[in-house]
């Protein structure tokens, strides 16, 4: 125990100020009230969905959590299920085998509900494209608030997107 | 020219990795797999192609200290080849793929015969791989029913698990059958995250397919990239300059140590040690920044390439470079004593996730799953190809098989690393950093072998006309891995499979490509 604390006193605290939002990313606007957005702001709940990425992603999306983002920090966290999320943060080109699931997922998040598509193949389908086994971009399989392109996105870049997703003035 | 007991007469494939290539007939392909197999041999690799004249099933193996690969021409309306699964258990989902994409089945009693890529989105009677098939196409989705093997017996029930996990991790689906909390069996299926990779190679060109290599498993950008430069470069007997490859040697080594630290935070908070995971993400972090600033991309993408390196380490560069490598040491030091000391740790550590190296033989495992349960498996040493032939690392390998074993294993290689970092900086040759990419004759072949940091990455390709791919074939080690994973969770709770899964850290995209 004793090392345990030494090491984290010895690190002190490495979080830096949270970006911005920005308004480059946002596809649609003011899908939402502004007043419901004003609640989300306090604590949002994200539910990850990788539809067939590279896994690129998913590392930035980690990073995020570290403790230089220190995303928990702003009151956003990841939950284990789309029943308690107020957000989709979906990567990849949705693989065809992918569809299904990602259109269930949308189905189970409790309205309103916001969806902010990651990297440069949620944007466009990226260097996946569309074949007979990519149905390219996020957009084209649910409806899709903030696109963050990226290959893949930095941590203040994910972080961005999320922020303008839930950025009260947009709206209002 | 002959392999020790081997049939075949075998053809050098030129190259930084040499392998030995044959065509043969179905009656030898099974007569050699067997020879191979009761000489204490390995499958590393089983695909099929079709390149024009008749489709084909490839076999890549390791015997006698050589890469075999093996080239069996098949013919007529249903074709068919002998079954390997027998013999090395992990052909099974390997031959189940190579139906499903180009529709040549492997004849056998025993053979699996449902389909494991192929899910709803093409028909049964469509094989993508196949020269004809129009890659654009989209059909209306099939049902997608897939008969999992059932456990009947007084209080068992299923777990079903996926493709949308808990965590922000791949997508697959894992189907537990259990008595009260203990696993009796787990079945993986896999190929969610399957997007047409391999067709879409065959609309590049041999210079630029190493951007959609380096994404085949994200984690793995540079031992991907580098397995397919070495695979294009050999097709086009072109050596790339002593410098290109020692600065792929340090961002592959910059590769391992970055996701080792990724998951030794992990394993430490899926063992409830919060602390953990914020003290190697805050590692992790600055790590992935200093490659960043030297280098211009956190995760290293596209920096290697066919014909040499896309950057250069400037001094400054090296400078941070070297700090890197004193700091990190000296916090691994003092977390590693920290993880050593904790009780509550190590009870969910040791003896959690247990794979003994007869099972892992048998199974075929591979990379540094198969070193912490004993197997001395590393390219790096045992095929080494410039610089790994100068730099010389030694190979860490640990007995346990457990989930501790795994993580002391990811300690003393980011150790290791580190120390050929170093080794890297100091004896990095002047130089170019590339040279440039000739366009190679059609129907060249190469073979690129890279040990990754999960385990060893395989690229074998053909070339088209005019510089173009046509066909390009990447295995990731997670096609051997992925079955072990089923053994290792037996007898275990269901709540330790997250932490026996993340202390094997397989790949869903690479294998599902």
């Amino acid at each position: 125990m004793y090392r345990i604390l030494r090491q984290i006193a010895r690190t002190g605290i490495v979080s830096e100020t949270p970006p911005r939002p920005d308004e480059a990313y946002r596809l649609l606007s003011a899908r939402l009230r502004a007043e419901v957005l004003r609640s989300f702001a306090g604590a949002l709940s994200i539910r990850h969905v990788d539809a067939g990425s590279c896994n690129g992603c998913e590392l930035e999306i980690h990073a995020t959590s570290n403790p230089v983002y220190n995303l928990e920090g702003l009151g956003i966290r990841f939950v284990a299920s789309p029943r308690h999320a107020d957000m989709l943060l979906v990567t990849g080109p949705v693989s065809r085998n992918m569809e299904t699931a990602l259109r269930r997922t949308y189905d189970a998040t409790p309205a309103p509900r916001l969806v902010v598509a990651i990297g440069d193949c949620g944007c466009t389908g990226g260097i996946f494209g569309e074949s007979y086994a990519s149905a390219g971009r996020v957009s084209k399989v649910i409806p899709v608030d903030v696109a963050v392109p990226g290959c893949p996105p930095t941590p203040v870049q994910i972080i961005q997107g999320i922020l303008t997703a839930i950025e009260v003035r947009a709206a209002s | 020219m002959k392999i020790d007991i081997l049939v075949p007469e075998f053809e050098p494939v030129p190259g930084a990795v040499i392998a030995w290539r044959a065509e043969v007939d179905a009656a030898t392909w099974r007569l050699s797999a067997h020879q191979v197999w009761e000489h204490g041999g390995r499958l590393i690799a089983l695909w099929a192609a079709d390149t024009g004249r008749s489709p084909s099933v490839h076999l890549a193996l390791v015997f006698a200290g050589r890469l075999l690969w093996l080239s069996l021409p098949v013919k007529g309306p249903e074709p068919e080849y002998p079954d390997l699964s027998d013999l090395f258990p992990a052909a099974a989902r390997m031959q189940r793929a190579v139906f499903d994409l180009v529709g040549i089945r492997a004849r056998g009693d025993l053979v699996d015969k449902r389909r494991w890529l192929r899910h709803g989105a093409w028909p049964v009677s469509e094989f993508p791989l196949r020269r004809g098939f129009d890659a654009g196409r989209r059909f209306d989705p099939v049902a997608d029913d897939y008969a999992f093997v059932r456990v009947a017996g007084d209080g068992v029930h299923e777990i079903a698990v996926g493709p949308v996990h808990a965590g922000a991790i791949e997508p697959g689906h894992f189907r537990f059958s259990v008595v009260g909390e203990r696993v009796l069996r787990l079945e993986e299926r896999l190929g969610y995250a399957h997007k047409g990779i391999e067709k879409r190679f065959e609309t590049l060109g041999v210079h630029d397919g190493y951007r959609l290599a380096g994404r085949v498993s994200g984690d793995s950008t540079v031992a991907y990239a580098w397995a397919y430069s070495m695979a294009a470069e050999a097709a086009a007997g072109l050596t790339p300059p002593p410098r290109a490859l020692w600065l792929r040697a340090l961002w592959l080594e910059r590769e391992r140590i970055a996701n080792h630290l990724g998951d030794l935070g992990h394993i430490g908070n899926d063992a409830g040690l919060g602390f953990a995971l914020a003290q190697f993400s805050r590692l992790k972090e600055d790590w992935l920044r200093s490659n960043q600033y030297a280098f211009g991309h956190r995760y290293l993408m596209d920096r290697v390439l066919p014909g040499g390196a896309a950057v250069d380490l400037a001094d400054d560069a090296m400078m941070r470079m070297r700090d890197d490598i004193v700091r990190v040491r000296g916090e691994i030091a003092r977390l590693r004593v920290i993880f050593d000391e904790h009780p509550g740790l190590q009870d969910r550590l040791v003896g959690t996730g247990r794979v003994t190296r007869e099972l892992g033989e048998r199974l075929g495992m591979t990379g540094l799953a198969a070193r912490a349960s004993g197997m001395p498996l590393d390219l790096r040493s045992s095929f080494p190809c410039a610089p790994y032939d100068a730099l010389q690392p030694r190979m860490v390998v640990h007995e346990g098989g457990d989930v501790a074993a795994r993580t002391a294993l990811r300690f003393d290689e980011v150790i290791e690393s580190l120390q050929c970092c170093g080794r890297i900086l100091d004896g990095m040759p002047e130089g170019n950093i590339a040279t440039l990419y000739p366009t190679p004759e059609e129907g060249a072949v190469g073979i690129g072998w890279v040990e990754g940091w999960r385990g060893d990455i395989l690229i074998a390709l053909e070339t088209g006309s005019n510089g173009a791919l046509r066909r390009v074939h990447p295995h990731d080690p997670s096609w051997r891995n992925w079955p072990v994973l089923e053994h290792a969770i037996i007898g275990n709770i269901v709540p330790d499979f997250p932490l026996i899964n993340k202390s094997f850290n397989l790949s869903y995209s690479g294998q599902d490509l």
